[in-house]
C-alpha cells in the first residue's frame, strides 16, 4: 500500500523529517506516536501534499506510483484521506455542496457517472447513521460554527463518504471527550476492511484502547526510534516519552 | 514581580500627578509671540549655521500658509501662537557635560523625577539626555558610548560637531512641509537628542531622552534624530513630565528615525505630560510627528507607546516600509481619564516586497475621556505578499467617556493580505466580581484588569520602564470609578 | 470651502432654470421643500474626494458632463418600457416600473391592494395623503455633509410611494424596476418614500437596469419608516451598463421593537455609490445592512453606511463584501455610532474583500464611535485573497484547484446572498454569483443592453 523510504523534509529551511522509513501493508493499522514536535503532524502533510514542506531527499510509493509528484487533489482521488488535527472552517461552503463535488470527483476519477441528486442523499444518510453524526451538521457551512468534537466527528463522517484506501488521522482524538473518541474510534472500525488501511497519529495511548493497531511506531526527533506490536503503546502509557528519549541519547553515546 | 504588584496596589491609594511640581531655575527667555524675528533669534542663540537658520526660515513661511488640521477627533481650544515664550533655557549651561557645572536646582529636579544625571547612580545600562525646557542640559555615557562609534547627544552639539550626518538626514523622514505642527517645529525646534549608530553596533544599553517642561507660557519644540546603520541595533526610550498648572502648554515636537539594512529600532515612549485637572483645566497639548523609514532590505521599527499623559494627544508614530522584508510594528497603550483626549494610531506604508506590518492598539477611557484610534494600512502596487494585522480594542470604564476606532486600509495589490479587528467593550463586571468575591476591591480591581489588558504591549517596553507604565495606568485610572 | 466648484455652480444653474417647470407638475407640498434643499445644496456642492464620506469616490467623471435634464416625462417613453421583463421567474410579487424615475402615466397612479396597503406615484400621493406627507417627507433624509441629498430634495418631484397600514402583513413583495431609457446622455432624481406603520410587515425589491447604451447619472432618494414592533426587508438589485452612475442614499428610521434589513446586491454598473442610513430611534430595534458586489473591467463600486444608536438595547449587523476582478476598485465606509446613553448596544460590522489581480485596488475604513460604556462592538476587516488553508482543505477532499477556488469564491459570496429571505430571488443570485464567477454568464449578458 505506502512505502516511505529515507523520507527527509524541512519547513523553512528547517528540517523536520531526518530519514523515515516505513511500510504499511493493505489491511494494517499503523500507530504513529511521540512526544510534541517530532515530525508527526509534518509527516501527515507530506504524505497529504501540502506545499509549505519541502522534500529533500527520499521516496514514497502509494500503490505503486510515486506519490510524491501529486497534486493534493490527486492524492485525494488515489484514495489518500487526511484527517486534519485542525479542520478548516469554510463560511458560505454548505457541507452537502462541498461532499456532494468531493464524491463525484471522486467518481469521475474512477470513471463512474455522477451521484443523482437523491442518491447523494441517500448515501449522506446512510454514512450518517454509520458514523453516528447529528444530522444537522451536514446543513451547516463546512466546520463553521462546529465545536471541537464535532469538527473531528465531521473528518470521519468525510471519510465515510470518500471511502478511501489509505486514511491518515493527524490526532483525530486530540481535544475529544470520551463519547466522542468513542464514535471516532468507532467510525475507523467499521470502515476497516482487509484492503485498506490507517495511519493513527497520536500522542496519546487513549485512542489505542479503541483502535487496536497492528503496529506501532515511535517518532522522535524527525526519526522512527522504535517499531513494536501495540504492546509499546502500553509501555508508553506507563513509562513516558521520557523513557524514549533516554534509550535514544544512550544510543547515541553507545 | 509579586513585590512590585503589591507597591503598584499601594500606589494607587495615593496616586495623583507626582509629578506636577515646579523648580525654581534660573532662566534665559526670549519675548513671548512669534515672528520671523523669533525664529532668527532662536537661531542665533544657538549660533546655527547659515544653512540651518535658512531651512527654519522656509519652514516658518510655510507654517504661515497652513491651517490647524482639523480632522482629528478633538476639541482643540484656540491656540494663539503670540502667547507662547519658544525658547527657555537654564541660564547656566554645564561645559562639556561636566556635571559640576549644572545648576544644583537642575540637578535637584532631575533626581527628584527619578532621572538622576550622574552616570554612577543611575539606572546600569541606560543613558540619558536630559532636556528641560528648550534645551539638553546632560547627556550620560557619551563617552563610554563614543568608544563604540555610538553618537548620543543633544541636537544642538550634533549641530557643532556633526554638521554632515545632520544635514543629510534632518527632514529627509519628516519635510517641514509634512503637516501643521512638523513646519512650527521645524521653524522654531529648540533641542532635542541625536542619535547615530554605526554599521555592525548593537548598542549595549538602552538610550533615552527626558523630556520636562517647567518654565510656565513656554512651548516645547524639540527633534530627535535617530540613524541605525547597517545591520545594527538601538533600543530608545523617551519619558516626559511637567508642572500641574491651569493654562495649557503646547509640546510640538518631531521624531525621524532611519533604518538601514538589516538594523533594527525598538522605539519606546512613556508619555506623561500633566494630563489637566480633574475639571480638564490645564495640561500640556501634545501634538507630535513621529516617523521612522526602514530604509534598507530586512530593517525593522518597533514603535510602542503608553500614553497617559497630556490633555490632547496627537500622534501617529508611523513606519514607511521601504526595504524588501522589511518589518513595521506599532504596539500602544493611550488612558484617557477625567477630560483628557487623544487621537493616536500609526500608518504603515508598504512600498517594499514581503513587508509586514503589526498593530497592537489597546484604548482605555474613563471619566469624560475620548480615545480615538486612528490608523492607516497602505500597500502600494510594488508591495507583493505585504502583511498587515491589526488589533484594535478598547475598554470603556463609566458612561461619559468614548472610544472611537478610525482605520483606513488601502490596498493596491493583489497578493497582500490585510487584516484589521476591533472591539468596544465595558470592563467585564464579572471580572470585577470575581476579584471582590477573592476580597480585591473594586479599585484595585480595575487596575488589575486593566494592566492584564494592556499586558501585550507593555511587555514590549524595556523591564526598568515596565513596571514603571504599570504604575502609570493605575495612577492615571484614579478615581475613574464611580 | 472658499468659492464653489464649477460643477457645483453648473447644478446650481440648473436648478435655477428649471425650478419653475419642476414645480409645475410637482404636489406644493414637495415643492415647499425646495428652496431650503437648494441653499443647502450650494453651501455643501457635489461632493469631492476632499469629502471624507466619499474619499475613495470621483464623482467628477459622471457630474461634469452634458446631460438632457429628465424633469418631465413622456408618454411615448412609457410605451418602450413596457417592453421590460424580469427575468426571475418563481418571483410573485405587486410590480411597479419606474422610468427615468417617474412613475407610469399609462397606469393609474395610486392603487390600493386587497390588504389595504397604497402603492403608486410619490407625487400623487403628496396631493392625496398630505397628512401622511408632512409626517414623513423629508424627515430622514437629512445631511449636513452630503450636497447630493439636498440636490435630490431640491430637483426630484417623484417616486414609489408605499404605505403599509397598521398591522398589516404584505405576504408578497413589492417589486420596483427601476428602468433608465434615453437616446441621449441623461441625468435623472427620484425619491422614495415607504411607510410602514406599527405591526405591519412589508418587504420591496428594487431593481436597477439601464435599457440603452448612453451615460447616465441617477441620484436617488429613498426615506423609510418603521414603526413600532414592524417589519421591513428591502433588496436592492443593481445591473447597470458599465456606463451608468447609479447613487442611492437610502435612510431607514425606526421606531421600538421593529426590524430592518437593508441587502445591497451590485452585480453591476460603472459607478455605483450606495449609502444606506439605520437609524435606531427606539429601544429594542434590529438593523440589518449587507452589501455584495462583484466588479470587474473599470467598475467603481462604494459602500457607504451609516449606522446611529440613538435608543438603548438596540441590535445592528452589517456584513459586506467585494470581490474585485480586473481593474475595478472599491470601497467600504462603515460607521457605527453609539450615542451617549444607548446603553446595552450591540454592535458588529464585517467587511471583507477579495483582489483578483494586480490591477483591482480596494479602500475600506470601518469606524467605530462609542459613547455609551454598557455595549459590545466589533468590527473587522481583511482585503485579500482567497484562504490558502481553505483550498487545501478542498484539494486535500479530491476537488481541483479550479472548482475548490470557486467553491470558496461562492461560499464568500453566499454568506451575503443567504440572507436575502425571498427564496425565489436568493436562489436567482446564487446562480447568478455562481454563473459569474465560472465565467459561463458573459459579463453583460444579464444586461438589457446589447452594446455588443
Amino acid at each position: 500500500m505506502l512505502i516511505i523510504k529515507n523520507l527527509k523534509a524541512s519547513i523553512g529551511g528547517k528540517s523536520i523529517l531526518k530519514g523515515i522509513t516505513l511500510e504499511v501493508k493493505p489491511g494494517e493499522i499503523h500507530a504513529i506516536m511521540g512526544p510534541n514536535g517530532s515530525g508527526k503532524s509534518t509527516l501527515a502533510a507530506v504524505l497529504a501534499g501540502r506545499e509549505f514542506v519541502e522534500v529533500n531527499e527520499g521516496t514514497v510509493l502509494y500503490q505503486g506510483k510515486n506519490l510524491l509528484g501529486m497534486a493534493a487533489e490527486d492524492r485525494a482521488k488515489e484514495g489518500i484521506f487526511l484527517g486534519f488535527q485542525y479542520p478548516i472552517e469554510i463560511p458560505g461552503v454548505s457541507m452537502v455542496n462541498f461532499m456532494k463535488t468531493a464524491v463525484n470527483e471522486h467518481r469521475k476519477h474512477k470513471g463512474l457517472d455522477p451521484l443523482s441528486a437523491s442518491d447523494f442523499l441517500k448515501m449522506m444518510r446512510e454514512k450518517k447513521e454509520m458514523v453516528e453524526i447529528d444530522s444537522k451538521l451536514a446543513n451547516r457551512s463546512v466546520n463553521e460554527g462546529f465545536s471541537g468534537g464535532e469538527k473531528k466527528k465531521n473528518e470521519i463522517f468525510q471519510m465515510a463518504m470518500l471511502e478511501p484506501s489509505l486514511a491518515i488521522l493527524d490526532e483525530t482524538d486530540s481535544g475529544l471527550d470520551i463519547d466522542a473518541l468513542r464514535v471516532v474510534a468507532n467510525g475507523v472500525n467499521k470502515l476497516k476492511r482487509s484492503d485498506n488501511s490507517f495511519i493513527v497519529i497520536t500522542h496519546y495511548q487513549r485512542l489505542l484502547d479503541y483502535i487496536v493497531p497492528d503496529v506501532v511506531h515511535v517518532l522522535y526527533d524527525g526519526r522512527i526510534v522504535k517499531t513494536a506490536g501495540k504492546e509499546l503503546a502500553l509501555e508508553l502509557e506507563e513509562k513516558g516519552y521520557d523513557w524514549i528519549k533516554r534509550e535514544v541519547e544512550n544510543n547515541v553515546i553507545a | 514581580m509579586e513585590k512590585d504588584q503589591d507597591k503598584i496596589l499601594s500606589d494607587v491609594t495615593s496616586g495623583e500627578y507626582k509629578y506636577g511640581f515646579y523648580s525654581d531655575i534660573e532662566m534665559d527667555r526670549i519675548p513671548k509671540g512669534l515672528s520671523e524675528e523669533v525664529v532668527r533669534i532662536i537661531s542665533s542663540m544657538k549660533n546655527e549655521p547659515e544653512w540651518l537658520l535658512e531651512s527654519r526660515l522656509k519652514a516658518y513661511r510655510h507654517w504661515l500658509t497652513m491651517k490647524m488640521p482639523s480632522w482629528p477627533n478633538l476639541k482643540i481650544p484656540h491656540i494663539d501662537y503670540q502667547e507662547i515664550i519658544f525658547y527657555a533655557a537654564p541660564k547656566k549651561r554645564p561645559l562639556l557635560n561636566s556635571i559640576d557645572d549644572i545648576d544644583p536646582e537642575l540637578k535637584r529636579t532631575f533626581d527628584k523625577l527619578g532621572i538622576p544625571l550622574e552616570e554612577q547612580k543611575h539606572l546600569a545600562g541606560v543613558a540619558v539626555d536630559a532636556v528641560i525646557d528648550s534645551v539638553s542640559v546632560k547627556t550620560t555615557f557619551r563617552e563610554t558610548l563614543a568608544e563604540m562609534g555610538i553618537i548620543f547627544c543633544s541636537f544642538s552639539d550634533a549641530v557643532k560637531e556633526y554638521p554632515d550626518l545632520v544635514k543629510r538626514y534632518m527632514g529627509s523622514v519628516v519635510p517641514y512641509t509634512d503637516n501643521f505642527f512638523a513646519a512650527l517645529n521645524s521653524a522654531v525646534f529648540s533641542d532635542g537628542s541625536f542619535c547615530y549608530i554605526p554599521k555592525g553596533v548593537r548598542c549595549p544599553m538602552e538610550l533615552s531622552t527626558y523630556f520636562r517642561i517647567n518654565s510656565a507660557n513656554t512651548g516645547q519644540f524639540e527633534r530627535t534624530l535617530l540613524v541605525a546603520d547597517e545591520e545594527s541595533y538601538v533600543s530608545y526610550l523617551e519619558g516626559c513630565t511637567a508642572p500641574s498648572r491651569d493654562e495649557n502648554q503646547l509640546h510640538a515636537a518631531i521624531v525621524e528615525i532611519i533604518v538601514e539594512k538589516n538594523a533594527e529600532v525598538k522605539y519606546s515612549t512613556v508619555q506623561n505630560w500633566y494630563p489637566g485637572n480633574k475639571e480638564g483645566k490645564g495640561g500640556i497639548f501634545n501634538f507630535v510627528t513621529k516617523r521612522g523609514i526602514c530604509k534598507g532590505e530586512n530593517s525593522k521599527i518597533s514603535w510602542t507607546q503608553i500614553e497617559t499623559g497630556s490633555a490632547i494627544t496627537w500622534k501617529y508614530p508611523s513606519c514607511i516600509l521601504r526595504g524588501d522584508n522589511s518589518i513595521g510594528e506599532f504596539y500602544s497603550v493611550a488612558v484617557t481619564n477625567n477630560h483628557q483626549q487623544a487621537d493616536t494610531g500609526t500608518k504603515m506604508i508598504h512600498i517594499g516586497k514581503n513587508t509586514k506590518s503589526t498593530i497592537v492598539s489597546k484604548g482605555i477611557s474613563a471619566g469624560k475621556g475620548q480615545n480615538s484610534y486612528r490608523g492607516l494600512v497602505k500597500v502600494l502596487k510594488n508591495a507583493a505578499f505585504a502583511r498587515s494585522f491589526s488589533q484594535c480594542d478598547s475598554l470603556l470604564l463609566g458612561d461619559k467617556c468614548g472610544a472611537h476606532t478610525f482605520p483606513y486600509l488601502e490596498v493596491d495589490n493583489q497578493t497582500a493580505i490585510v487584516e484589521h479587528e476591533a472591539t468596544t467593550s465595558k470592563i467585564g463586571e464579572d471580572q470585577i466580581f470575581y476579584c471582590n468575591q477573592r476580597g480585591i476591591a473594586t479599585e484595585d480591581a480595575i487596575g488589575l484588569i486593566v494592566n492584564g489588558y494592556a499586558r501585550e504591549v507593555i511587555n514590549k517596553l524595556p523591564m526598568e520602564f515596565a513596571v514603571e507604565a504599570q504604575k502609570l495606568l493605575q495612577i492615571s485610572l484614579e478615581g475613574s470609578v464611580g | 470651502m472658499n468659492g464653489k466648484s464649477e460643477i457645483t455652480e453648473k447644478y446650481l444653474a440648473l436648478f435655477k432654470e428649471n425650478i419653475d417647470r419642476i414645480s409645475a407638475i410637482s404636489s406644493p407640498y414637495i415643492n415647499s421643500f425646495r428652496e431650503a434643499a437648494y441653499e443647502k445644496f450650494s453651501e455643501l456642492g457635489i461632493p469631492t474626494k476632499k469629502n471624507e464620506e466619499y474619499k475613495y469616490t470621483n464623482l467628477n467623471i459622471f457630474f461634469d458632463h452634458d446631460y438632457k435634464n429628465y424633469f418631465i416625462p413622456e408618454e411615448a417613453d412609457f410605451v418602450k418600457a413596457e417592453e421590460f421583463r424580469c427575468d426571475v421567474t418563481d418571483l410573485d410579487t405587486h410590480g411597479i416600473v419606474l422610468l427615468n424615475g417617474f412613475y407610469p402615466t399609462i397606469n393609474e397612479k395610486l392603487r390600493q391592494l386587497p390588504s389595504g396597503v397604497w402603492i403608486g406615484s410619490l407625487n400623487e400621493a403628496a396631493a392625496k395623503f398630505p397628512a401622511l406627507l408632512e409626517k414623513h417627507y423629508g424627515k430622514y433624509a437629512k445631511s449636513e455633509t452630503d450636497g447630493l441629498i439636498h440636490l435630490n430634495t431640491a430637483m426630484a418631484s417623484d417616486g414609489v410611494f408605499v404605505y403599509v397600514p397598521e398591522g398589516v402583513t404584505l405576504s408578497k413583495p413589492v417589486q420596483v424596476v427601476n428602468l433608465v431609457q434615453s437616446d441621449e446622455d441623461m441625468f435623472n432624481q427620484h425619491r422614495n418614500l415607504i411607510i410602514v406603520e406599527k405591526n405591519a410587515e412589508f418587504s420591496i425589491i428594487i431593481c436597477d437596469h439601464t435599457l440603452s447604451p448612453k451615460k447616465f447619472l441617477t441620484n436617488a432618494v429613498t426615506e423609510v419608516f418603521v414603526g413600532e414592533n414592524a417589519h421591513f426587508d428591502l433588496i436592492r438589485v443593481q445591473n447597470e451598463h458599465n456606463a451608468a452612475c447609479k447613487i442611492t442614499h437610502t435612510f431607514i428610521h425606526q421606531e421600538k421593537n421593529s426590524v430592518a434589513s437593508s441587502n445591497n446586491m451590485t452585480l453591476h454598473g460603472g459607478l455605483i455609490r450606495n449609502s444606506t442610513y439605520h437609524y435606531l430611534g427606539g429601544e429594542g430595534a434590529e438593523s440589518n445592512s449587507y452589501g455584495l458586489f462583484l466588479a470587474d473591467k473599470w467598475q467603481h463600486v462604494d459602500n457607504f453606511v451609516n449606522v446611529d444608536h440613538a435608543f438603548p438595547k438596540c441590535t445592528s449587523n452589517q456584513l459586506f463584501k467585494g470581490v474585485l476582478d480586473d481593474m475595478s476598485t472599491g470601497a467600504f465606509n462603515g460607521r457605527i455610532l453609539v450615542r451617549p446613553d444607548a446603553q446595552g448596544t450591540l454592535a458588529y460590522q464585517k467587511n471583507n474583500n477579495i483582489l483578483l489581480t494586480d490591477d483591482a485596488k480596494m479602500d475600506t475604513k470601518p469606524q467605530l464611535e462609542i459613547y455609551a460604556d454598557d455595549v459590545k462592538c466589533s468590527h473587522g476587516a481583511t482585503i485579500g485573497q482567497l484562504d490558502g488553508e481553505a483550498l487545501f482543505y478542498l484539494q486535500s477532499r479530491g476537488i481541483n484547484k479550479r472548482e475548490a477556488r470557486l467553491m470558496l469564491m461562492f461560499g464568500f459570496a453566499h454568506e451575503v446572498i443567504q440572507n436575502i429571505k425571498i427564496e425565489a430571488l436568493r436562489e436567482r443570485m446564487d446562480n447568478l454569483v455562481m454563473q459569474r464567477l465560472k465565467g459561463e454568464l458573459s459579463r453583460c449578458a444579464s444586461c438589457m443592453v446589447k452594446c455588443g
